[in-house]
C-alpha cells in the first residue's frame, strides 16, 4: 500500500462540554476513496472542518504525505493540497464561473490571469470530464453543475485530497452516476477523496474502505465496504439493530385533498404549471422530484401561502376560496414547512408559543382577545411529554432546540389538532436515523386513522418505504404517477428527469 | 422654456454640472467600493465634512493645496478604518456604527474648526485651485471649455472612474471584493482574508469620500462652513443604488443629478415666473426619489451587504 497522502492522528475536538470528536485516526493513501459514514452529530463534518483549517483541534495532529502540518485556515488547507466541496456550496451566484474559480489566486501582472484560468479548466474539463461555460453566471447553472464547479474549484487549486460532504443529498440518481464516474476517474488519476454520507448504498457501492463515526468515535472500520451488507453498516452507525417501520396494508377512503388545473405564476422558484393530484383518507401519497422543480410552490400552495393563477383545490370536500393560511387551517390542513427555523417555528420565542401560533385565535388559548398563558403553557408541557421532546420546558426558546426535537414539537403541534390532511416537506432532513424512525412512525400512526398525507421529499429509498403512492414532478410539471408497489429507484430517477411515466 | 434650453447648450452651464458631479462622483465611487465588500457606510456625510475641514485647515495653516487634499484623503482613510474596525473587525451592526461616525465626525469638525480659527465675523477662505487647460482639446467648442478647462480634482475624478471599473473588473483585489460582498464564505474557503478585503474596500471607500469632502472646502466653496456638505453624502448613497454598484454607471448616476441640480440653480437664477425658489431646491431631491423608486426595482444589491462575518458561526 502506498504511503497515505493524509494522515489524521488522535484528533479530538470539543465545543464546551459537548465533544466533537474524540481521538480519531484516519488515513487516506493516493488513489483511495474513503468513505466516512456516521449520524447526524456523529462529528463527521466537524472532523473534516479540522481537516480544512476552519476549526482547531484540542488534540491531535496531521500529517500530510507523512510530514506534520498546522492547519488554520482554509488557505493553510489549500495549500496543503486539501480541498473541500461543502454541503452548502461556497459560490457567489452573481459571478461569472471562471470568476468563482479565480477567486484566491494571484493574478498576472496585476490583473486577473483570464486566458490561464480557461486553459486550466479546460484542461481538468478533459482530464476528468468535468465541463463547465466558464462564461455563466453561477446562477445559470443546475445544481449538478454548481457541483461540479466546485469540485474543478478544488483541482483547480492543485487539491490531492478532495473532501465531499454529503455531495449525493442535492442530486438527481442519473446526475449521482455522473459524478461517481468522475470521482472514480480522479481516483484512478492519484488523487485520495474522503466521500462523507449516510446513504449506505452508495458508500457501499463508491469507497475503498470505511471509517465510521459515532458520538465523535471511530466506532467501526469497513475493509470492503461491497461485501459488507448496509443492516451492519447500519448497526455500526447506531449502536443498535434498525428495524424499517412496517407498513400494513390500508383502505383508503374518500379524497381529502384534491387540486385540479393548479397553475402559478408568482414564484421565486420554479411555477407550477396544471398540476393535478389528490389524496384520500388513510393514503400516503410522496411528492418525488429533483429539488427546485416546483415542490416549493406546491406546498405552499396547498398550505394557502401562495394563491394559484387558475385551478382548484378542495379541501375535505370543501373548495378553498381565498388561499389563506388561515382557511385552510380551519378545513383541517397541517402543514409541516421544509424549513423548521424560518417558516416552522419563531426561533426566538419560547417554544410554547411556537407551538400555539397556528391556533392562537381559537377559544384554546385566548379568550376575549387576551392569551391564556396557563392553557398554552399546560398545552405544550402535555406535547413535550407525549412527544419526548428533549427540552428543559416549554418556555425554553424555540431556536435552542436540536433538528430532531424542532421536528417533533412541529409534529405535536399539528397532529394535536387531529388534522383531514397533512402536508410535510423534507420530514426527515437532517435527522438522525432514530429521530426520522420516529417521524415515519408517526406518520404511520396517521395513516391508520384516517388522516390524508402529502410528503414531499427528494430520499427515494424513504418514500419508498412508506408512501402508498408516489408522484414524481418535473419543471413544475406532474410527471406520473406510481403505485409504490409497482415504483423502483430506477424509474423513479427516471421520471425526475422528465421522461414520461406510466400511471 | 425656451430660456431654459437656451441655458443648457452654454458653456457655464456645462461646466457647473461637472464641478457639481465632482465631488458625487468621488463619494459615490467610495460608497460603491464599500458596500460592494459588503459593508454600508453610513458613515459618508461626517467623513466628507470633517475631511473638508482637515483639508482646508492644512491648506489654510501651510498654504499648500495638495497637502490639504492629502489631509482630506488621510482623514476620509482614518474614519473609514474606524467605520471598519467596528463593522468588519467586530461585526456590529452597519446602521449603527455608520449613523456614529456621521455624528462623531460631525461634532469633531465643527469642534476642532472652532479650536483652530474660533469666531470670527469673516470666516476665513483659501486661495483655491486654479483651472488647468488641457492642451488641445480645451479648444474644442463648448465642450472644451466646459469639460477640459477644469481643476485638477475634476480630472482626477474623470480618471477615478474608469479606474475603479478596471480595479474591480480586472484585478484578483477587485474581484475578491466582489466575492467578499456576495458570498464571503466562499471567498473564506478559497483562502481569500474576507476581514483584511473588506477593511481595505471600506478604508479605499473612505479616502474617496475625503478627496469628495476635499473638492468641496478647497475648489467649489474655498472656505469650510457649517452646511458645507449640505446631504451629499446621503445623495451618494441612493446614487449608489441608482448605479446599481457599477462604477460606471455610479458616474452616470452622479453626472444626472448634477445635471438636475444645476438646472434648477439656473431655473432660480432666471426668475421664472413667481415660484417660490425653494420649489426649485427640491428639484434634484425629487429627482432622486423619484429615479430610486423606478431603478431599485431591479436592482440587485450585493448579497451579502450589512451581514458580518465570522469564520467559527454556521
Amino acid at each position: 500500500m502506498p504511503a497515505p497522502l493524509i494522515e489524521m492522528r488522535g484528533i479530538s475536538k470539543r465545543f464546551g462540554a459537548v465533544v466533537a470528536n474524540e481521538a480519531v485516526d484516519l488515513s487516506v493513501a493516493p488513489g483511495e476513496i474513503l468513505g466516512l459514514l456516521g449520524e447526524n452529530g456523529a462529528g463527521k463534518t466537524t472532523l473534516m472542518n479540522v481537516l480544512f483549517g476552519a476549526y482547531a483541534p484540542d488534540a491531535g495532529e496531521i500529517l500530510v504525505q507523512g510530514r506534520p502540518v498546522t492547519i488554520n485556515s482554509s488557505a493553510d488547507a489549500l495549500a496543503a493540497g486539501i480541498g473541500m466541496v461543502h454541503q452548502h456550496f461556497h459560490l457567489a451566484p452573481r459571478l461569472s464561473v471562471l470568476e468563482n474559480l479565480l477567486i484566491g489566486i494571484p493574478g498576472k501582472s496585476g490583473r486577473i490571469d483570464r486566458a490561464g484560468g480557461l486553459a486550466r479548466l479546460a484542461e481538468i474539463g478533459r482530464q476528468h470530464g468535468l465541463t463547465l461555460d466558464p462564461g455563466l453566471p453561477v446562477s445559470a447553472l443546475s445544481i449538478g453543475e454548481q457541483q461540479r464547479l466546485e469540485i474543478v474549484k478544488a483541482l483547480f487549486r492543485g487539491a490531492r485530497l478532495l473532501i465531499l460532504d454529503e455531495p449525493t443529498a442535492v442530486l438527481a440518481p442519473t446526475e449521482v452516476d455522473g459524478l461517481f464516474s468522475a470521482l472514480r476517474s480522479m481516483a484512478a488519476q492519484g488523487l485520495g477523496i474522503i466521500f462523507i454520507s449516510h446513504k449506505l448504498n452508495e458508500v457501499r457501492a463508491l469507497t475503498h474502505r470505511c471509517v465510521v463515526l459515532r458520538h465523535g468515535r471511530v466506532t467501526g472500520r469497513v475493509d470492503a465496504p461491497a461485501s459488507t451488507t448496509s443492516s451492519e453498516m447500519a448497526q455500526l452507525m447506531c449502536g443498535h439493530e434498525i428495524v424499517p417501520p412496517a407498513r400494513g396494508p390500508s383502505t383508503p377512503g374518500a379524497a381529502v385533498l384534491t387540486l385540479d388545473g393548479i397553475s402559478t405564476s408568482r414564484h421565486s422558484g420554479m411555477a407550477l404549471r396544471d398540476v393535478s393530484l389528490f389524496v384520500r383518507a388513510g393514503e400516503i401519497l410522496g411528492i418525488a422530484g429533483v429539488s427546485g422543480n416546483g415542490q416549493r410552490a406546491l406546498a405552499e400552495v396547498i398550505s394557502g401561502v401562495l394563491a394559484p393563477d387558475v385551478g382548484r383545490m378542495t379541501i375535505a370536500g370543501k373548495v378553498v376560496s381565498r388561499f389563506s393560511p388561515c382557511e385552510v387551517q380551519a378545513l383541517g390542513l397541517g402543514r409541516i414547512p421544509e424549513d423548521r427555523m424560518t417558516t416552522g417555528l419563531v426561533t426566538n420565542l419560547p417554544l410554547a408559543d411556537s407551538m400555539v401560533l397556528p391556533r392562537i385565535g381559537t377559544a384554546a388559548f385566548s379568550r376575549n382577545g387576551l392569551l391564556r398563558p396557563d392553557a398554552i403553557r399546560a398545552f405544550a408541557e402535555a406535547q413535550i411529554k407525549a412527544y419526548d421532546i428533549r427540552c428543559p420546558g416549554p418556555m425554553t426558546r424555540a431556536g435552542a432546540l436540536s433538528g430532531g426535537n424542532l421536528q417533533k414539537a412541529l409534529l405535536a403541534r399539528e397532529l394535536a389538532f387531529d388534522p383531514k390532511v397533512l402536508v410535510v416537506s423534507q420530514p426527515t432532513r437532517g435527522l438522525d436515523i432514530g429521530a426520522a424512525r420516529f417521524v415515519h412512525e408517526k406518520f404511520l400512526d396517521m395513516r391508520a386513522r384516517g388522516c390524508g398525507i402529502v410528503v414531499i421529499g427528494e430520499d427515494l429509498e424513504e418514500l419508498l418505504m412508506f408512501c402508498d403512492r408516489i408522484t414524481v414532478m418535473y419543471e413544475g410539471r406532474i410527471v406520473g404517477t406510481l403505485d409504490s408497489a409497482d415504483a423502483t429507484i430506477a424509474r423513479l430517477g427516471l421520471m425526475m428527469t422528465g421522461a414520461e411515466g406510466h400511471s | 422654456m425656451s430660456v431654459v434650453l437656451e441655458q443648457i447648450f452654454q458653456v457655464g452651464f456645462l461646466a457647473a454640472i461637472i464641478r457639481i458631479a465632482t465631488p458625487l462622483a468621488f463619494a459615490t465611487l467610495g460608497e460603491m467600493f464599500s458596500e460592494r465588500a459588503g459593508v454600508l457606510n453610513l458613515g459618508i456625510e461626517g467623513i466628507m465634512l470633517l475631511s473638508a475641514m482637515t483639508g482646508f485647515t492644512a491648506t489654510s495653516l501651510s498654504g499648500s493645496l495638495w497637502l490639504g487634499v492629502l489631509a482630506a484623503v488621510l482623514t476620509g482613510a482614518l474614519m473609514g478604518a474606524v467605520h471598519a474596525l467596528f463593522t468588519v473587525a467586530l461585526g456590529l451592526s452597519q446602521h449603527v456604527c455608520g449613523i456614529g461616525v456621521t455624528l462623531f465626525s460631525s461634532g469633531l469638525a465643527y469642534f476642532l474648526y472652532r479650536l483652530i480659527f474660533g469666531q470670527q465675523s469673516v470666516p476665513p477662505s483659501i486661495k483655491s485651485f486654479e483651472t488647468l487647460p488641457i492642451p488641445v482639446l480645451s479648444d474644442i467648442p463648448v465642450l472644451g471649455p466646459a469639460v477640459f478647462n477644469q481643476f485638477s480634482l475634476v480630472y482626477m475624478a474623470m480618471a477615478a472612474v474608469p479606474l475603479a471599473a478596471f480595479v474591480l473588473y480586472r484585478t484578483p483585489w477587485g474581484l475578491s471584493v466582489r466575492m467578499v460582498g456576495e458570498n464571503p464564505r466562499a471567498a473564506d474557503s478559497a483562502g481569500v482574508g474576507v476581514i483584511a478585503t473588506r477593511f481595505q474596500a471600506v478604508v479605499l471607500g473612505g479616502a474617496l469620500m475625503g478627496l469628495a469632502g476635499a473638492f468641496l472646502s478647497m475648489v467649489q466653496f474655498n472656505a469650510f462652513t457649517f452646511g458645507l456638505v449640505s446631504g451629499r453624502g446621503w445623495v451618494a448613497i441612493a446614487l449608489v443604488v441608482f448605479g446599481r454598484w457599477d462604477p460606471w454607471r455610479s458616474a452616470g448616476a452622479a453626472l444626472l443629478f448634477a445635471f438636475v441640480d444645476a438646472l434648477q440653480l439656473r431655473m432660480q437664477a432666471s426668475g421664472l415666473g413667481h415660484i417660490p425658489y425653494e420649489a426649485f431646491l427640491m428639484l434634484p431631491f425629487i429627482f432622486t426619489i423619484v429615479a430610486m423608486a423606478v431603478m431599485s426595482r431591479n436592482a440587485i444589491a450585493p448579497s451579502a451587504l450589512l451581514k458580518p462575518f465570522r469564520r467559527e458561526e454556521r
